[in-house]
């Protein structure tokens, strides 16, 4: 008697990726791929196409100037007057 | 109400007017001795806001200046409360003026730091004096 069978069938599965990315398998396999992507990346900056330094020197933003000038024009009037009433002391 | 009464009261109030107001007199008037050191250039009017010693006071000098300083700072902080300012803010500003309200020959304190005595012109500001 002659068996049925599918003529061209591809093998049987041996492994199950999905159920086993923990120990292996394909997830493994995209882990060293992105691992290679960031590899292949630093290279590249590496290799220098722009390089970026920081500054010897802190930055310093002297905002201290104009917010105090703006409150010592506010201030004026007011500081005129107290002058004025305290002559015994300025 | 007897007239004696009205007339009494206002007397009596007439009387502190008077007695106020001459307190408030003597009140404006600086004290003698810091006249004295204004004038001698002993003392001068800082940037910030106080007075500060040129050379080395002597110990009456500084008792009368550590007091007005103290004097000042207390206006000072009064006035910046109301003003929503800090007392530093407002002790810069008042410096400012104290320094444009010198006289020739008294000292004061140029924004590079050093002594400076007034002349008949405009005193060396901070650029951000009004």
């Amino acid at each position: 008697m002659k068996y049925p069978e599918l003529t061209d069938r591809p093998s049987l599965a041996r492994s199950l990726p999905m159920q086993d990315e923990r120990n292996g398998g394909r997830g493994q396999g995209r882990k060293v791929a992105q691992a290679a992507t960031v590899l292949v990346a630093g290279s590249m900056m590496l290799a220098g196409c722009i390089s970026v330094n920081a500054p010897d020197k802190p930055i310093v933003i002297e905002l201290n100037i104009n917010i105090k000038q703006e409150v010592i024009y506010g201030l004026a009037e007011d500081a005129q007057k107290t002058i004025d009433q305290n002559k015994d002391i300025f | 109400m007897p007239a004696r009464s009205i007339l009494f009261r206002g007397c009596a109030a007439l009387a502190l007017g008077v007695a106020v107001f001459a307190t408030a007199a003597v009140a404006q008037q600086r004290d003698p001795a810091y006249a004295a050191a204004r004038a001698a250039g002993t003392i001068g009017e800082k940037m910030d806001g106080y007075l500060g010693f040129v050379g080395n006071p002597s110990p009456d000098v500084k008792r009368v200046v550590d007091d007005l300083n103290i004097k000042r700072k207390a206006v000072y902080a009064q006035q910046a409360q109301a003003q929503h300012a800090t007392v530093e803010e407002y002790a810069f500003t008042s410096g400012c003026l104290a320094i444009a309200r010198t006289v020739p020959g008294e000292k004061y304190q140029a924004p590079d730091g050093s002594w400076q005595t007034r002349g008949s012109g405009a005193p060396q500001r901070d650029a951000r004096c009004p």
